[in-house]
C-alpha cells in the first residue's frame, strides 16, 4: 500500500511531465505581466529556508528555488501525493524500505549559470540534515531516521535510512528544503541568508528589506513553458486593515497566508465577481495545554474536566464566522487517511455530541477533585487570528461549569520562554505544520523528554511506546490502529492537550488571478510557476 | 529646561480655595460653558464606570452566538460585537476600565512626580543634578517603547498596563512641578519657615506643596486623557488590557481594523467612547486652568 | 557663555549613559530570546539544536557587563553592529527605513504649522467667540482621537469616497518610491499619513501658539502700542505674533524629537516600511542591538534638540546663563 501511494504518485509526475504546461485544462493560460503579492509579515530574519521556519521566507523566495520533490502542485489537498520537482521520478525503497534512490534531472541551471547536479542536491540536504557546526538547520530533528545522505554520480542522489518509516517521503517534500549551489555552500554556509541563487522559475531581481523582493521569469527553467509571469513583487503587509484595503483597491492581486472570514465578507460585499475563494483546511490547529507539573493540573480529573467543558462541536460553525477556525478534529489534520472519523471522534473525551452531559461530568469530576472554584490564568500569545478567539471562547467556555480564568496575553518571546520554563498554568498554543506528515505532526502530544516541544511537562511511557511503534509500523492499516490508540492515550485517558478546533485557509484575491490552488498549508505550493493573470 | 506645559506658571490664590464651593462651581458653568460641557462628559463617564453593575443591560463577557455582529437594534442600542457581546454593555463597562486605568495612572504617576519635583527643587545641589538627570533619562526615552518594554516583561493586564503607562508619566509631572516649586522656594515665607527652624519634610508639605496644587492638578487632569489614549495606542499593538474584560482601546483594536467596513458599529462606538471622555476631559481641564490662573482669568 | 555650553554638553552624557543602561536592562529583562522567537515564531516545529547553535552564534553567552561595555563603547564611536534579527549592520537597517520616516515627519510639521498657527491666533484673538470654541474643539479632538483610528477611519474613508466617485475604490500605494524618483506616487502614498500625524501634532501646537498669544497681547507693550494707536493688524503682525511664537517654535522642536515614537502607531496603519515599524519590530523580536541603536538614536535627538533650545534661550535671557 506504503509502495502503492508512492507509485501513484510517481505516475502523476509523469503525467504532469507529459501534460506540460496544459496541466491546467480549463482555461488556455495566458503569459506574461507581473503578479503583486502581499506577504502578511514582516520582513522575515534571513532569506534561507534551511535556517528559518516563518513563512514569510518561503513566501519570499520560494520562486527562485527547485526542490527535490514537493507536494503535488496540481492536487496538493491530496495529503499523500507527493511529486518530484528535480528528481524524475519517485523511488521505490529498496533494502527493505531503508534505501532511496533518486535520479536527478540534468536540464537545471542556477541563475549564474550553472548546471545543478547531484552534488548540489547531496549538499544541500546534507547541511540541512547534518549541519555543520555553527549553521543553523531549524527542522533537521524531522530527519533522524536518516543515515547517510550522497551522490555517488552527477545524477544520483542516494539516501539511506536508520530504519524504514512513513514519514520520510513527506519530509522529504518540506518546502524550505531549497537546493543550494555547492560551490557556494562549501565556500560560505552563511551566504544564503542574505543572498539568492537558485535555480527555480523566477531569477532573483531585487530585495528592499522590510518592502519588497522582486523576481523576473526564469528563461531557461527546466519546466518548458513555465512559468507564465513575466514576473512578480511581493510586498511585505503586516496588518491585515491595509491588506484588505490593498486588494479592495487592487494594488495588489492575493495574499497566501489566509484572511479571516469577515475580512472575506468584506471584500466579496464591495468587488463581487472580481473576488474569488478558495478554502481548505489548515495543517494547523490550536491546542490548549495544563500545565501537568503545577497544582491542580497534576489531576487528571481537573484536566479532563476543562476539556469536557468545551463545545467544540457548537463553536466551530460561530467561530468559523469570525476566525480562522473551521474543522473538529482530533491530534491529526482531518484531510489524512490517518485522522479519525467523526464516529471515533464523539468516543473521545471533549468530543462527546451531548455537551450537557458532558459538562454535568466536568462539574463531577471538579467536585470530587476538591476544585469547584477553580480560578487560573490562561497564557496566550499576542497573535489575534486565531489565538485570541480561541482564549476568549475557551475562557467563556469554561465559565460554564463555575471556572473563573483571567487572561495572560505575551508577545511571542516571553509565551515561549514560559512554555519552556513551565511557568503558566494553561496555555494557548498550536501546532502548525507544513506538509502534512501525521506521525511527526502529532510528536506535540509526546512527552517533553522525547520532543522538546511538547510543553505539558507530563511523562507518559504509554503513549511513548505506541508512538514508537507507529513511527516504525509501515503497513498504513496497522499505523491507522495504533494512531487511535495513541490518541485515545493523550486525550481521553490522560488528558494531556486539547487540540482545539483547524484552522480554515481562505485565501482571497483578484479573480484575475488564476492557475494556484490552495492546499492545506501556507508553506507550499508557493513557487508561482503555473500562476498566470487573466487581463 | 525650558520648555514645559503653559501650565507651569501658574500659582493658585488662596482666597480662591476658601470660596464656597458651590459658588465657584456656579461661576464656573457661567464663566467657562466648554469646559461645563466638558465636566458633564466627565461626569456621565463617571457614573458609566462607577455603576456600570446596575445600568449595563447585558453581561459584557457573555459570548452569545446567536447574536454575532448585529446591527443596532431596540435588544442591542449599539449591536452587538463578533463573539455576539452587547456593545452597549461593553462600552459602559469599558469607562470603568478607563477609569481605572487613567486615574490610577494619573494619581500614582502625579504623586510620584510631585514628590520628586518638591523634592528636587528644595533640597536644590547634589540631589537636585542626579534626580534631574534620572529625570531626563526617561523624558528622553521613547514612550511607546517604554511601554513595549514593561508589558513585554510583565505581560499584559490591567495592572501591568498601568504601569506601563504610569512610568513614563513621572518625569513630565517632576519637571512641572520643580519649575513651579523653585519660583516659590525663593518666596520670603519659605525662607521664614526655615528660619523658624521647620524640618524639611514640614516645609515641604506645609509650604511648599499646597502652592504647587493647581498647576499640579491641572496636570493630572491631562494625565487621565492620556492615559486613556495610551490604553488604546497599546491595545492596537495588541499590548494593553486583554480579553475578556471590556475596555474601549481593546474593543477598537479588533473592531475597527476588521469590522471598519461591514459592521462599523464595533468600529466606531467605542472610538467615539474614547474620543469624548478624552475631549470632555480636556475641555474640563483647559476651563479649569483659565478659571484658575488670574493673568488668564481677569480680562 | 561659554562655560554655560560646556555644562550643558556635559550633563548630556549622564543622560546618554542613562539612557544606554535602561534600555540594556529592560531588553534583558523580557523573558525568552531573540532566537526562541526567531525559530518559533513560525509556529512549525523546530530543531533545539538550532537554538543553541543560534545563541552561540549571537554570542549571547558573553558576560552581561561585557556585552554592555561593547555597546556604550560602541555607540561613541558610533559603531552599533549587527542586527542579531537579520545580521546586518544595524545603521543599514535604520537607513533602509528612515527615509520614509523623515518624509512622514516633515509633511507632518507642515500641515501642523500651517494649521496650528493661524488657527491659534484667530482662536485668540476671537477669545470666547464662537469661532474660538469652534477651533477649540477641532483641537482638542485632534489630541483626544486614538491616532490609529483616525488612520483607519481616513483610509476608509478615501476608499469609500474614491469608489463612489469614479467606481473603483483606491487607496495610497503601500510600497514605498523614492521622492526622486516618483514624486506623484511618492506624496500620494504620504499625504495620508502626514495628515494623520500632522493633526495630532497641530492641536498641541495650536493650543500653545493660542495660550502665549492670550499672554503677550496683555503685556504692556502691546497696550502700549495699542494706546499710541498703532492698526491691530501691524501690532499682531510686528509685536505679538513675533514675541509669541518662540514657546511655540520651540514646541514644535521638541515635539519633532517626539514624532518617531508617534509614527510607531501610523506606520503600522498605513504599511510603511519606516523606523517606528521597525521599533517595535526590533522589540518584539528582542533584537538587543537594533532596539539599543534606535533608543540611542531618539534619545540623542531629543537630548540635542533639548540643548538648542536651552541654547537659544539662554541666548535670548541672559538670566538662564548666569544663574
Amino acid at each position: 500500500m506504503l509502495t502503492k501511494i508512492f507509485r501513484t504518485a510517481g505516475v502523476s509526475v509523469l503525467l504532469a511531465a507529459a501534460t506540460g504546461a496544459a496541466g491546467w485544462a480549463a482555461e488556455t493560460p495566458k503569459r506574461g505581466g507581473e503578479l503583486v503579492y502581499m506577504i502578511p509579515a514582516e520582513a522575515p530574519p534571513s532569506l534561507d529556508g534551511h535556517r528559518e521556519t516563518t513563512f514569510a521566507t518561503v513566501h519570499s523566495v520560494a520562486p527562485f528555488y527547485s526542490v527535490l520533490m514537493r507536494a503535488n502542485p496540481d492536487n496538493p489537498q491530496d495529503t499523500t501525493s507527493f511529486v518530484c520537482d528535480l528528481c524524475t521520478a519517485v523511488p521505490t525503497p529498496t533494502d527493505d524500505g531503508k534505501t532511496y534512490t533518486f535520479t536527478i534531472r540534468q536540464d537545471a541551471k542556477f541563475q549564474d549559470g550553472t548546471p545543478l547536479t547531484a552534488a548540489d542536491v547531496a549538499a544541500s540536504w546534507h547541511e540541512i540534515i547534518f549541519p555543520p557546526k555553527g549553521v543553523l538547520s531549524a527542522r533537521a530533528n524531522w530527519y533522524s531516521m536518516v543515515d547517510s545522505v550522497e551522490s555517488p554520480d552527477p545524477a544520483t542522489v542516494v539516501f539511506k535510512l536508520k530504519f524504514a518509516t512513513t514519514v520520510f517521503i513527506p519530509a522529504l517534500a518540506d518546502p524550505y528544503a531549497f537546493i543550494y549551489e555547492k560551490k557556494i555552500l562549501d565556500a560560505d554556509p552563511h551566504w544564503y541568508e542574505a543572498h539568492v541563487m537558485g535555480s527555480g522559475p523566477f531569477h532573483f531581481v531585487s530585495y528592499a528589506i522590510g518592502q519588497e523582493i522582486k523576481g523576473e521569469r526564469n528563461p531557461d527553467y527546466y519546466m518548458k513553458g513555465l512559468p507564465y509571469l513575466d514576473g512578480f513583487t511581493g510586498i511585505y503587509a503586516p496588518k491585515e486593515a491595509v491588506r484588505v484595503a490593498a486588494i479592495k483597491s487592487d494594488r495588489a492581486a492575493i495574499e497566501f497566508r489566509g484572511m479571516p472570514p469577515t475580512a472575506v465578507n468584506d471584500l466579496k460585499a464591495s468587488l463581487g465577481d472580481r473576488i474569488s475563494v478558495q478554502t481548505s483546511d489548515w495543517n494547523c490547529g490550536n491546542v490548549i495545554t495544563p500545565n501537568s507539573s503545577r497544582k491542580p493540573f497534576d489531576d487528571v480529573r481537573v484536566r479532563k474536566a476543562l476539556l469536557l467543558a468545551i463545545d467544540q462541536w457548537n463553536g466551530a460553525p460561530a467561530l468559523s464566522k469570525i476566525a480562522v477556525v473551521r474543522t473538529v478534529g482530533g491530534i491529526v489534520f482531518p484531510g489524512s487517511p490517518l485522522a479519525a472519523t467523526k464516529a471515533e471522534l464523539e468516543q473521545l473525551a471533549g468530543f462527546y455530541p451531548d455537551i450537557e452531559k458532558s459538562r454535568t461530568e466536568a462539574r463531577r469530576l471538579l467536585k470530587e477533585a476538591g476544585q469547584e472554584h477553580l480560578k487560573f490564568e490562561l497564557l496566550n500569545r499576542n497573535v489575534d487570528q486565531p489565538y485570541k478567539f480561541i482564549g476568549t471562547w475557551v475562557i467563556d467556555q469554561w465559565s460554564k461549569i463555575g471556572v473563573t480564568v483571567t487572561q495572560k496575553v505575551v508577545p511571542t518571546g516571553p509565551w515561549f520562554a514560559a512554555m519552556r520554563s513551565g511557568d503558566f498554568d494553561v496555555v494557548s498554543e498550536s501546532n502548525c505544520n507544513s506538509i502534512v506528515n501525521p506521525v511527526l505532526d502529532t510528536q506535540k502530544y509526546l512527552p517533553q523528554a522525547l520532543f522538546s516541544e511538547s510543553y505539558g511537562r507530563y511523562s507518559d511511557p504509554v503513549a511513548a511506546d505506541i508512538y514508537q511503534n507507529m513511527l516504525r509500523e509501515t503497513d498504513p492499516a496497522k499505523q491507522r490502529v495504533l494512531m487511535r490508540a495513541y490518541e485515545k492515550q493523550v486525550i481521553d485517558v490522560e488528558a494531556h492537550a486539547f487540540p482545539m478546533l483547524w484552522w480554515n485557509r481562505i485565501v482571497t484575491y483578484r479573480s484575475y488571478v488564476k492557475g494556484w490552488k490552495i492546499g492545506p498549508s501556507h508553506f507550499i505550493t508557493q513557487d508561482l510557476a503555473t500562476i498566470w493573470l487573466d487581463k | 529646561m525650558s520648555v514645559s506645559a503653559p501650565a507651569t506658571t501658574l500659582t493658585a490664590e488662596p482666597d480662591q480655595i476658601r470660596r464656597g464651593l458651590w459658588r465657584s462651581i456656579l461661576t464656573f458653568c457661567r464663566r467657562q460653558p466648554l469646559g461645563t460641557f466638558g465636566m458633564a462628559l466627565v461626569i456621565i463617564v463617571a457614573i458609566a464606570g462607577l455603576g456600570a453593575d446596575l445600568i449595563a443591560p447585558y453581561n459584557p463577557t457573555a459570548n452569545d452566538f446567536a447574536a454575532m455582529t448585529e446591527a443596532p437594534s431596540w435588544a442591542h442600542w449599539l449591536g452587538t460585537d463578533q463573539f455576539g457581546r452587547d456593545m452597549l454593555s461593553r462600552i459602559i463597562f469599558g469607562a470603568r476600565t478607563a477609569l481605572l486605568v487613567g486615574l490610577s495612572s494619573a494619581l500614582v504617576g502625579g504623586v510620584a512626580g510631585l514628590v520628586l519635583g518638591v523634592g528636587s527643587a528644595y533640597f536644590g545641589g547634589m540631589i537636585d543634578l542626579i534626580l534631574q538627570r534620572v529625570l531626563d533619562v526617561l523624558m528622553a526615552f521613547p514612550l511607546i517603547i517604554m511601554a513595549l518594554a514593561v508589558v513585554a516583561i510583565f505581560g499584559t493586564g490591567v495592572q501591568n498596563v498601568i504601569i506601563a503607562i504610569t512610568v513614563p508619566l513621572i518625569p513630565r509631572c517632576a519637571r512641572v512641578v520643580r519649575s513651579s516649586a523653585l519660583a516659590i522656594r525663593e518666596i520670603p515665607y519659605v525662607d521664614a519657615a526655615r528660619a523658624c527652624g521647620f524640618g524639611h519634610t514640614r516645609i515641604i508639605l506645609r509650604h511648599m506643596a499646597p502652592n504647587v496644587v493647581a498647576p499640579f492638578l491641572i496636570m493630572i487632569t491631562a494625565f487621565v486623557g492620556q492615559a486613556i489614549l495610551a490604553e488604546a495606542s497599546l491595545s492596537y499593538l495588541g499590548l494593553g488590557v486583554q480579553e475578556p474584560v471590556a475596555a474601549w482601546g481593546l474593543m477598537l483594536q479588533g473592531g475597527a481594523e476588521e469590522y471598519a467596513s461591514t459592521a462599523p458599529w464595533i468600529a466606531i462606538f467605542p472610538g467615539l467612547a474614547i474620543m469624548l471622555s478624552v475631549l470632555g476631559i480636556n475641555l474640563f481641564g483647559d476651563a479649569l486652568r483659565d478659571e484658575l490662573d488670574p493673568k488668564l482669568r481677569n480680562r | 557663555m561659554y562655560r554655560y555650553v560646556i555644562k550643558r554638553v556635559l550633563l548630556m552624557v549622564p543622560t546618554l549613559i542613562g539612557a544606554a543602561a535602561l534600555v540594556f536592562l529592560l531588553m534583558r529583562l523580557i523573558p525568552g530570546d531573540i532566537c526562541v522567537v526567531r525559530l518559533g515564531s513560525g509556529g512549525g516545529s523546530f530543531d533545539p539544536r538550532a537554538v543553541a547553535a543560534c545563541h552561540a552564534e549571537l554570542g549571547m553567552d558573553r558576560p552581561m557587563w561585557l556585552q554592555f561595555v561593547d555597546f556604550v563603547w560602541g555607540f561613541f564611536r558610533l559603531d552599533f553592529g549587527t542586527s542579531m534579527w537579520s545580521g546586518k549592520p544595524v545603521t543599514t537597517e535604520i537607513l533602509a527605513r528612515l527615509p520614509i520616516s523623515l518624509e512622514i515627519a516633515l509633511l507632518a510639521t507642515v500641515v501642523a504649522i500651517s494649521i496650528a498657527i493661524p488657527l491659534g491666533t484667530i482662536s485668540a484673538l476671537k477669545q470666547n467667540t464662537w469661532l474660538d470654541v469652534v477651533v477649540r474643539v477641532f483641537a482638542i479632538g485632534g489630541i483626544a482621537t486614538p491616532s490609529f483610528w483616525i488612520g483607519i477611519m481616513s483610509i476608509l474613508l478615501v476608499l469609500n469616497l474614491s469608489n463612489a466617485i469614479t467606481g473603483t475604490p483606491w487607496m495610497p500605494p503601500i510600497d514605498y518610491v523614492p521622492i526622486w524618483k516618483d514624486p506623484i506616487r511618492n506624496l500620494s502614498m504620504a499625504f495620508l499619513p502626514a495628515i494623520t500625524v500632522g493633526y495630532r501634532y497641530a492641536a498641541v501646537s495650536m493650543r500653545m501658539t493660542r495660550s502665549t498669544m492670550l499672554e503677550v497681547m496683555r503685556e504692556d507693550y502691546i497696550r502700549t502700542a495699542r494706546a499710541k494707536g498703532l492698526l491691530d493688524k501691524l501690532i499682531i503682525n510686528r509685536h505679538a505674533l513675533k514675541n509669541a511664537l518662540l514657546p511655540v517654535v520651540t514646541l514644535i522642536g521638541i515635539e519633532f524629537a517626539f514624532l518617531i515614537g508617534g509614527l510607531v502607531v501610523t506606520e503600522q496603519v498605513f504599511n510603511l516600511n519606516g523606523v517606528g515599524r521597525l521599533f517595535v519590530q526590533a522589540v518584539q523580536n528582542q533584537d538587543y542591538t537594533l532596539t539599543q541603536a534606535l533608543v540611542m538614536l531618539t534619545v540623542t535627538v531629543f537630548v540635542v534638540t533639548n540643548f538648542c533650545v536651552d541654547l537659544l534661550y539662554a541666548w535670548l535671557d541672559p538670566r538662564i546663563r548666569f544663574a
